[in-house]
């Protein structure tokens, strides 16, 4: 049954952009284990680090795009998720300090020593061990959404209301991971971290090792979407998208739809979370700010929704380029990525990778259509007729999709 | 006229917006096997019953009971819709983005949870289903064109088939030949005539001529209840029939 579902999922489109990602993920480890540092092509460990957190922003982008490009629903709080897949992943990684902390104390991390804390509060309890962390990676986003999606769609709060609430939750979450009392470690957060399963987080092989490991999280989250979207509830949540009420006329409980994408996507935002933390070094509330929220809807839409390999291209890119512009030229990089939403949306509305393909089609079925009047009629090839009539075979391709909806 | 005898089984319905009475005491019956048109001037209510019956709006008031013993007031849109309601909206309304092929095989009866649909690989008799379908609503051609690209005409066809897709016991067509040429409203009104040979089916509609051309029993509706009930010709003898149509 499994494999059935994968055969059905795959295609070129998908095939390329695994190869592409499984090259990348076997190059830059090597580049920079295995080459001196001399060489031309050796990539610096600052680098690897780099861009294995655009590889988890490009997993958070992909949520995004499932619940969003497919179904309809534009969250402008996934980074809640994001960001509590980080503290879950955190709070691992301070427990794996031990002695090695500033106050040597063996169970309580830093925080909590420099607070008076005595002893550890139980939400921290089974976090010094790696599977019940992984699973809480899952859990603590996956229960949050399920609840919150519980009731938001089954008292059908859809469109820019529903938007609104996810800020309202992604910035009542940042209040309270700002107090101390909360118990993570307020606003520095969680930081200074030593090792991770049992591997020092600053080695050059453990960066790597996480490199690769972000790479492999998104083929997978890749594949379950594809496989999701190519699926019959695939095209449910599209019609969901369109026509809600033509879906729920139809015998389908939208509301379960949507709670199932919703809570997937908060689960494959959570794992970029986890990612992204012992990479960067801390995680603390600022990942909780409604911006990030926003920003990461931007990738989306500068990539392409509802094309799931678009969201990479657009978070890689866009992160690439604030890379870039906060080097560079600091004061710019607010205005730029300004400017970009507002040329994707006025000139690229189906984004880098829905243009091209477009392109594409047309540039196929003019070249179709001039081989066509070469082969057998008068007529200059200028006078050919832009879209030709088809004989046999569904004229699918040529025929311009309709413009994705907006957020409702 | 019991309840325990008919299909679709509405008594002294009553709903109001805002202290607007869209229904006013409506009461009407529909046996199993018949075909209805429901025919009133604009604000008579149709739609508002439509939406009663499946479930989008609540009744203030009154009883709504499908095949005898159902009811209906207790239910939700999906529910319903598994139940055996179909509908068809006054404007097409089919899955832009999808194929006609897909929008029909959405429509198909099959099991509606989304664990369901994840695993749901077509089968062969559904193939042949919606084969069948196509051929019916005259889409042949059509079946890898997204339905964006349909004509407003083949847009209610597909609509149409989308509802028969889901094999329900009644049919609840709104409007169906609205904008549609001469030609095509005479087709429609031969394919709905098909349709009600195995399913119950209340037509709402505007158009004189294509009422007549279904030849069926007629309700009138007027402000929210029903002003008079039997075949065409009966009905537009009635005085006051004619005056809500024609004012006074």
């Amino acid at each position: 049954m499994m494999t059935s579902l994968l055969f059905r999922a795959m295609d070129a489109k998908a095939g390329v952009f695994l190869a592409i990602l499984l090259t990348v993920i076997i190059l830059v480890p090597a580049a920079n284990l295995l080459l001196p540092e001399s060489h031309p092509l050796h990539v610096p460990t600052y680098a690897v680090t780099l861009m294995g957190k655009y590889l988890t922003y490009a997993l958070l982008a992909l949520s995004v795009d499932l619940v969003w490009g497919f179904c309809g629903i534009l969250s402008l709080g996934h980074a809640a998720f994001f960001a509590l897949g980080g503290y879950a992943m955190g709070m691992y990684l301070m427990r794996q300090i031990g002695t090695r902390g500033v106050y040597g104390d063996p169970v309580l991390p830093d925080f909590m020593v420099f607070l008076n804390w005595q002893e550890l509060p139980w939400y921290w309890y089974g976090f010094d061990m790696f599977w019940f962390a992984a699973l809480m990676v899952l859990l603590a986003p996956g229960v949050l959404a399920f609840v919150f999606g519980w009731f938001a769609f089954r008292s059908r709060v859809t469109g820019v209301y529903l938007s609104i609430i996810t800020q309202a939750l992604t910035y009542a979450l940042l209040l309270a991971f700002f107090r101390n009392d909360m118990g993570f470690g307020g606003n520095n957060g969680l930081t200074d971290f030593k090792d991770i399963l049992g591997f020092d987080v600053q080695a050059d092989t453990t960066r790597a090792g996480l490199f690769a490991a972000s790479g492999i999280a998104l083929g997978l989250c890749f594949l379950i979407c594809k496989i999701i979207t190519k699926s019959k509830l695939g095209k449910v949540l599209v019609a969901v998208r369109d026509a809600e009420s033509r879906t729920r006329f139809l015998g389908y409980r939208v509301e379960h739809y949507k709670l199932f994408v919703w809570t997937i996507s908060a689960m494959m935002a959570g794992i970029a979370g986890a990612l992204y933390v012992p990479q960067v070094g801390i995680i603390n509330p600022g990942e909780f700010a409604p911006a990030n929220s926003i920003e990461v809807v931007i990738w989306v839409a500068v990539g392409g929704r509802a094309t799931l390999v678009g969201p990479v291209i657009g978070a890689v890119l866009v992160n690439f380029a604030k890379t870039w512009f906060t080097a560079a030229l600091p004061d710019v990089w607010l205005f730029a990525l300004g400017a970009l939403f507002v040329v994707v949306t006025l000139f690229l509305p189906k984004g880098i990778v829905g243009a091209v393909g477009q392109g594409w089609s047309a540039l196929a079925a003019r070249r179709k259509s001039t081989s066509k009047v070469k082969a057998g009629s008068d007529d200059p090839p200028g006078s050919a007729p832009a879209v030709p009539v088809s004989e046999s075979g569904p004229p699918k391709s040529r025929m311009p999709a309709p413009d994705p909806q907006p957020a409702e | 006229m019991t309840r325990s005898t008919s299909l679709l089984y509405l008594d002294g319905v009553s709903v109001s917006f805002d202290g607007f009475k869209a229904l006013n005491d409506l009461s009407m019956t529909i046996d199993p096997g018949e075909m209805r048109a429901i025919i009133g001037p604009n604000g008579a209510g149709k739609t508002t019953m439509m939406d009663v019956i499946t479930g989008k709006t609540r009744p203030d008031t009154g009883e709504v009971y499908f095949n005898g013993a159902i009811d209906l007031t207790g239910e939700d849109e999906a529910s319903i819709a598994d139940l055996g309601i179909g509908r068809k909206f006054q404007k097409p309304t089919v899955f832009e983005s999808h194929t006609v092929w897909d929008n029909l095989e959405l429509a198909l009866k099959a099991p509606r949870g989304p664990f369901a649909t994840l695993f749901h690989a077509i089968t062969g008799a559904e193939k042949t289903r919606i084969e069948n379908l196509l051929n019916l609503v005259r889409l042949q051609d059509k079946r890898d064109e997204l339905a964006a690209h349909l004509s407003h005409g083949q847009k209610q066809w597909l609509e149409i088939g989308m509802l028969l897709a889901q094999d329900p016991k009644l049919l609840l067509v709104d409007e169906p030949a609205a904008g549609m040429t001469d030609a095509e409203t005479a087709e429609t009104a031969e394919l709905l005539k098909d349709i009600s040979k195995d399913h119950s089916v209340v037509v709402v509609e505007h158009d004189m001529t294509f009422v007549r051309a279904l030849d069926v029993k007629v309700t009138v509706l007027h402000e929210g209840s029903v002003l008079a009930e039997g075949s065409l010709d009966h009905v537009s003898g009635d005085d006051r029939v004619v005056e809500v149509y024609l004012g006074r």
